[in-house]
């Protein structure tokens, strides 16, 4: 066969299949489908980078609190506590958060001046592990306990693992939304693909009693169920992409440390990027199965 | 002159119930005109069926261009049916694609160059006289352009055997003639050429054609007189016969 020939050849044949009714339904299917599985891709990843982050703050991190009132007392047991966590095999890194920076954080709640009012607050110590598992953290909260009874230990994991597993589970549900509109999205191109076989019997009955194998049957369909895939996956892409941009932009504007940890690397783009052409590919292949299979009940 | 078709003991049984074709045996010979006639549903379109690979028989060995059809394999079938142009008896025109590009689809089917294809339409056109009309729709086309439409559609590949499903019978005289015409250059140019017809005028016709005839799904010899004789008044003469043409022998066995 020529290639000039034969290329042109499908798409003059193509045209016998232009008349079909639901050809414009594809694309509406595609570009809804692919817009919800972009943005439950989006979400999915976003969330699960949030849930890593999460993981890598908390994981191995405590806040060492030290509660009295009077204020010099209170720096002399945060001096003393601070040295026997660096003294810890299991302590990484002990940072005291400064005063100033603490009265700053408090000051929506207790007022300008906590501190002069003779409201006690308390000193803090950020503590990183060398590890993170919990037998550490135990030691770690014995040794400061010893040290200070006015010392309070508290691992972040505690108070952030439900976030977490909110988190990841949020991540997985995504997943589980994509794989669900994949399937979906097959099932219903292959439906569309027969029915469009079912409207176009008459010319196909013609074009394989002239002699057309199976497969250039099939390929009149998928240049049809390409082209209509295609213009969806463009229309729903163009949508997706914009939604997500808005989405992102909103969250980076919140400043919220939880949400910051939501941001799509590279690869994370990628693969949103490359769900286009996944569904453009899936649907000429099932549409191809659906055709091939149909063809071979003719004699 | 070599068999280009061989029916034997032949069978078509649609679903349950009576055969269609009962023991039908005959031989087709290479660049021959054969008429096929029968009353209606005499079981004419079931044999051309079977003849171009739209259906298998039900017993019966059927040899086509020497080689057994029943058992071919699917696959082999489209390039056996690229060697066989048919003219369907309602046209089967694509109601969506131009003349010419109807007429083309053989060729592009085959995988022809699109340079030669646009050529061998445009002489095709010019040969049933409707090169006006390339661009048209067939909706759009009478009758009688419809029916050489389909006509160049299923010869424009040059098949070495044509099968015709009573491609005169919704048109007038005049163009049932031109339309003999046509087929009958065709078979000069060396195509072998079945043709179902209930018009037995047509037969006179064609001098040196060979005549199958049905009768309820079995192959019979033609009366001579046909039964609906109405008188030809002032018959045309006949069309000159090829040069080499023997005199009529029905070619025929186990029967
Ligand atoms: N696809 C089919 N299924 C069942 N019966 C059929 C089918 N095609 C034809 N027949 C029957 O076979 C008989 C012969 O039909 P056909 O071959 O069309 O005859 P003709 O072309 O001579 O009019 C008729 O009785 C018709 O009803
Ligand atoms: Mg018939």
């Amino acid at each position: 066969m020529k290639r000039g020939g034969k290329t042109r050849a499908t798409g003059a044949e193509a045209r016998a299949l232009d008349d079909g009714g639901g050809a414009h339904v594809m694309s509406w299917v595609i570009a809804i489908m692919l817009f919800l599985t972009l943005l439950a891709g989006a979400a999915g990843l976003a969330t699960a980078r949030a849930a890593g982050a999460l993981d890598r703050q908390m994981a191995g991190r405590l806040t060492v609190q030290i509660v009295e009132g009077e204020a010099q007392r209170r720096d002399a047991a945060a001096a003393q506590v601070l040295g026997v966590l660096r003294a810890q095999p299991d302590v990484a890194l002990a940072t005291p958060v400064a005063q100033a920076d603490l009265a700053r954080m408090l000051q929506p709640w207790l007022g300008t001046d906590a501190e002069a009012a003779g409201l006690p607050v308390p000193a803090l110590i950020d503590v990183d592990l060398t590890s993170d598992g919990s037998a550490a953290i135990a030691r770690v909260r014995k040794a400061v306990m010893r040290a200070s009874p006015a010392a309070r230990v508290d691992a972040h994991a505690t108070w952030l693992g439900p976030v977490g597993r909110l988190l990841d589970t949020a991540a997985w549900l995504a997943g589980a939304i994509i794989l669900l509109m994949l399937v979906a999205t097959m099932a219903v191109v292959m439906l569309a693909a027969r029915a469009g076989l079912e409207a176009h019997r008459g010319t196909i009955e013609v074009i394989h009693m002239l002699g057309a194998t199976d497969r250039q049957v099939a390929r009149l369909f998928q240049r049809r169920i390409a082209l209509d895939a295609g213009i969806g996956a463009v229309a729903g892409g163009i949508l997706a992409g914009a939604a997500i941009l808005l989405i992102a932009g909103q969250v980076g504007a919140l400043d919220s440390e939880l949400l910051g940890g939501m941001r799509l690397g590279l690869g994370d783009m990628a693969m949103l990027i490359a769900l286009p052409f996944a569904f453009v590919v899936l649907a000429v292949g099932a549409a191809r199965l659906a055709v091939l299979r149909q063809m071979r009940r003719m004699l | 002159m070599a068999n280009i078709v061989q029916f034997e003991n032949v069978g078509l049984r649609y679903g349950v119930g009576e055969e269609t074709l009962c023991d039908v045996s005959f031989t087709l010979r290479s660049g021959q005109f054969h008429f096929l006639t029968g009353a209606s549903g005499a079981g004419k379109t079931s044999l051309l069926r079977l003849l171009y690979l739209s259906q298998r028989p039900s017993r019966g060995i059927i040899r086509l261009f020497g080689e057994d059809a029943v058992i071919l394999p699917r696959d082999r079938l489209p390039g056996f049916r690229r060697r066989i142009g048919v003219v369907f008896q309602d046209f089967r025109l694509i109601p969506h694609l131009s003349a010419a590009d109807n007429i083309a689809l053989p060729l592009r089917v085959a995988g022809m160059a699109e340079s030669d294809v646009a050529r061998a339409v445009r002489e095709m056109l010019n040969w049933i006289g409707l090169s006006e009309r390339a661009a048209a729709r067939p909706a759009t086309l009478s009758g009688g352009e419809q029916q050489r439409v389909a006509i160049a559609r299923a010869v424009i590949a040059r098949p070495e055997l044509l099968v015709a499903d009573e491609p005169t019978g919704n048109v007038d005289p005049a163009m049932a003639e031109r339309l003999l015409h046509l087929f009958h250059s065709l078979h000069r140019l060396g195509t072998t050429v079945v043709m179902a017809t209930h018009d037995w005028h047509l037969i006179e016709r064609v001098p040196g054609a060979h005549h199958l005839h049905l009768e309820r799904g079995r192959l019979v010899d033609p009366d001579p007189h046909p039964p609906v004789a109405s008188p030809a008044p002032a018959s045309p003469p006949p069309i000159p016969a090829r040069p080499d043409a023997k005199p009529s022998t029905i070619v025929r066995s186990g029967l």
